[in-house]
This record gives C-alpha cells, structure tokens and sequence, in this order.
C-alpha cells in the first residue's frame, strides 16, 4: 500500500519530465536525452521512479554512461529510489529526435537526420545520394559524403564541396 | 537425431532449445567477427576505414550482447552475455568459421566482412518473422546497422574488385578463399532444422538463395568471379574451429581469465 506521505512527496510528471530533459547526451552535450528520443517514458512502481530508456546504436558505448546520468540526475533532484529500464522495441529511429533537438543539432554544426528518411533495413548497392544534406556553414546542398562512419557510432563524415569544410551528418537509421 | 529428438522442455516455451541455439549462433558470429575487426584498429589503410572497421565491430559487439544474453537467459544457468563470451572453451562456440578466418589483407578482411554482411542481411529479415518475440525484437534492431554494414562493404568490394590491377588480383584471391567457409552459413544442420521446424528462424535454403542473387548482382558490377565448384568448409556451428581461433580467443579471453570476476 501506498502511504499518504509518499504521496504527497511525489514529484509530478511535469516536474519528473523537466528533470530529464536536462540530462544531456554524454557524446552530444547540446541535446538532450529527451530531445533525441531515448527516454520514452517513466512510471512508479511503488516508490520507485522506474525510467525507460532506448538503446539507439546497438553498441554506443554511451549506453552505459546515460543509464548512470539518469539516474543520478532524479537522485540529485530528491528522488529516492530510481531504477533505469532498457526496452528494445520498436527499436529506436532517428525520426524520433525531436524539432528542438534538430535546431540544437543543426547550431551545433552537425547535421540533423533528414527528416522521414529513417532506414528501414532496406539494401542500396552501392553509396546513398546525399539528398536534402546542406553544408551547416554555408548552406550548401554540393556536399559528397566521405565515409558512413564519424567520430561516433551515430554519426557520418561528409565534406561541402562548395566551402571545403567537412562536417558531421547524423545518419538515419 | 532430427527435429523429433529435441526434448521439449518443461515450460510452455516449447522452442527454448531451438531459440537458444540460434540466439548463440547469431551471437557468436558477432562477437567473433566483431574480435577480428577490432584488431585493424589504428592498422586500416585508411582514417575512415580505421574508423568504419572499429564502428562496425562496435555495433556487431554490441548485437552479441543482445544475442548472448538471451542465449544465458534461455539456458537457465544463471551466465551473463560476459560469460559466455569470454568463460567458454573453443569447442562450445557455435560460430562458423568463414568469421574466425585470419584479417589477411585489407581485402580480405573486405571480402569476409561482406560474405557475411550479404548473408546476415537476409538472415536478419527472415528472423523479422520468428516465433519468438524476442528474436523478432534483436532482429528488427541488428538490421538497421547491418543494412549500412552491407551498403559499406558491397561499395568496397565493387571499387577494389573493379579497380587497379592489383586490388582486382587481391580481391578475386580473397572471394577464391573465403567462399567455400561461406558456404557453411548455408548449409543446414540438424540445430538449423529443429530452429525453422519450430519457427524460429527462417529456412537457410531460402536465405542462401536471397544472398547468392544479391552477391551475384554485386560480383558482376565488380568484375570478380565466385567459384562455382566450392565445397563448403564447415565445422564451426558444431565448435570444430581452426588453429587460429585458439590464439584469437586466448588473446579475447586472457582478462577475464588471468582476473576471474573482474569489474570494469
């Protein structure tokens, strides 16, 4: 049984989702872990705040680290039991970045994932057209991608051929 | 000794032991395909290959978890995805051998990486429709990463096969080598029957079928030549692996071994 007390001392779902939208991705401090779409949601069970999250690279190593700034994030703000959930289905797409979360993305100069293009396991033989990718810097749609694969796992390396600058793409999957 | 043999188990999960052998066959071609690509880390020819190699290794480790893990789960002893990746003997792994080959070249390494891309590709769509919700969910995961695991490598393949004279020589020598090791990933086994006799996974006549009419599409826009009288070198979905397997996992093992117990 739930006691009045612990009640009263619940935080609101307002509040609970405020405090998560401050923890930021640990490998792209701009966004948030609510702007990309990895908390998908939170419940109490009981007197613990059980908080779901997504894995979105099936090797991130960031997994680990987002698990532990969840956790820590609700402790530090009062709550006193947490337990961090994975659930692996559906299985996390880049469609799910919020419009915020794209503008942080885009003002911090990596690219955000063309909208809808999220890839489904469909097969390509060969390089996929860089449509509707622009040059962050200066807007540019002459971009070329240098390789699929950036400085982390969700990120891919093209090059403006207008500017010359390389830069980051966040790719769809 | 077929699919009638397979004792059921007590709980209404009539296919555990089908679902166990497949989620550690699909875990241990990751796990060990992934150990072998790691070790081109600071080695690639290339940044950007060095960077692909290791993120691909990155994703395949992390889709061994997802698989291991539930292989531990199914089995009911109590051992994590860690223990059984890295507490099992050579002969207890169930990945087949084309993925335990030596990296060669960095040709080689290619060509490894994209018979097994062009495969695991149609493997994980057929798992897409498994029994076993579970499977459905690591399948429908794995398959967005593997989808630009195979566009990467079906590039490389077709630049260095139709390139210079002398990537062309070393790609044609590396598809002569490894297709035969291919060829065991279609080859069905008694497991691999009781696994699409239950439901589990799909029919590996089907998927080899679906990946040798993708790699035919591939070769030919790559100028190279699959060989056509192939006998499949087989024996590691039944934990017979090769010489070098045994220097590989000692090397992958040796911590967890030297520390028993140890904590990151």
């Amino acid at each position: 049984m739930v006691t009045m007390a612990a009640v009263t001392d619940r935080p609101s779902d307002a509040q609970v989702q405020a405090w998560l939208e401050t923890v930021p991705d640990p490998e792209i401090p701009v966004v948030s872990l609510v702007d990309l779409g990895i908390v998908r949601g939170f419940a109490w069970d009981d007197d613990t705040l059980v908080v779901t999250v997504t894995p979105t690279y099936s090797g991130c190593p960031a997994t680990a680290v987002i698990a532990i700034d969840v956790e820590t994030t609700l402790l530090e703000n009062g709550v006193e039991k947490v337990r961090v959930e994975s659930q692996l289905s559906p299985a996390w797409t880049t469609d799910w970045i919020s419009q915020e979360g794209r503008r942080k993305l885009h003002d911090y100069g990596i690219v955000p994932p063309v909208d809808g293009s999220a890839c489904v396991g469909a097969l390509k033989m060969t390089g996929a057209a860089a449509a509707d990718i622009a040059c962050p810097r200066c807007a540019s749609k002459a971009v070329e991608r240098i390789s699929q694969f950036g400085s982390t796992p969700c990120k891919a390396s093209y090059r403006c051929t207008d500017c010359l600058e390389p830069f980051d793409y966040f790719k769809s999957i | 000794m077929g699919v009638e043999t397979i004792r059921k188990p007590a709980d209404t999960r009539v296919a555990v032991k089908p679902a166990f052998d497949l989620a550690l066959r699909m875990g241990d071609n990751a796990l060990i395909l992934a150990q072998r690509n790691a070790a081109w880390c600071g080695h690639a020819p290339a940044l950007e290959e060095d960077i692909a190699l290791a993120n691909v290794a990155l994703d395949l480790i992390g889709q061994a978890k997802l698989w291991l893990g539930y292989a531990g789960e199914l089995e009911g002893e109590g051992r994590s995805a860690d223990d059984l990746a890295f507490l099992r003997d050579g002969r207890e792994f169930r990945n087949v051998l084309l993925v335990e080959t030596p990296n060669g070249d960095f040709g080689q390494t290619t060509m490894r990486q994209w018979l097994y891309d062009s495969w695991h590709h149609f493997m994980l769509e057929g798992l897409k429709a498994s029994s076993d919700e579970r499977i459905v969910e690591i399948a429908e995961k794995s398959a967005k990463e593997v989808a630009y695991h195979l566009e990467r490598s079906t590039d490389l393949v077709i630049r260095l096969g139709d390139g210079t004279d002398e990537s062309h020589k070393r790609m044609q020598d590396a598809l002569d080598y490894l297709w035969p090791f291919a060829r065991e990933l279609d080859v069905a086994d008694d497991a691999d029957r009781a696994i699409a006799a239950a439901g589990i996974g799909p029919d590996l006549a089907s998927v080899a079928e679906k990946a040798l009419a993708y790699r035919s599409e591939a070769l030919s826009q790559a100028t190279l030549t699959a060989p056509t009288d192939a006998v499949p070198r087989k024996g590691g979905k039944a934990g017979v692996h090769s010489e070098a397997f045994g220097f590989m996992l000692a090397e992958m093992q040796v911590l967890q071994r030297t520390h028993p117990g140890v904590k990151w």
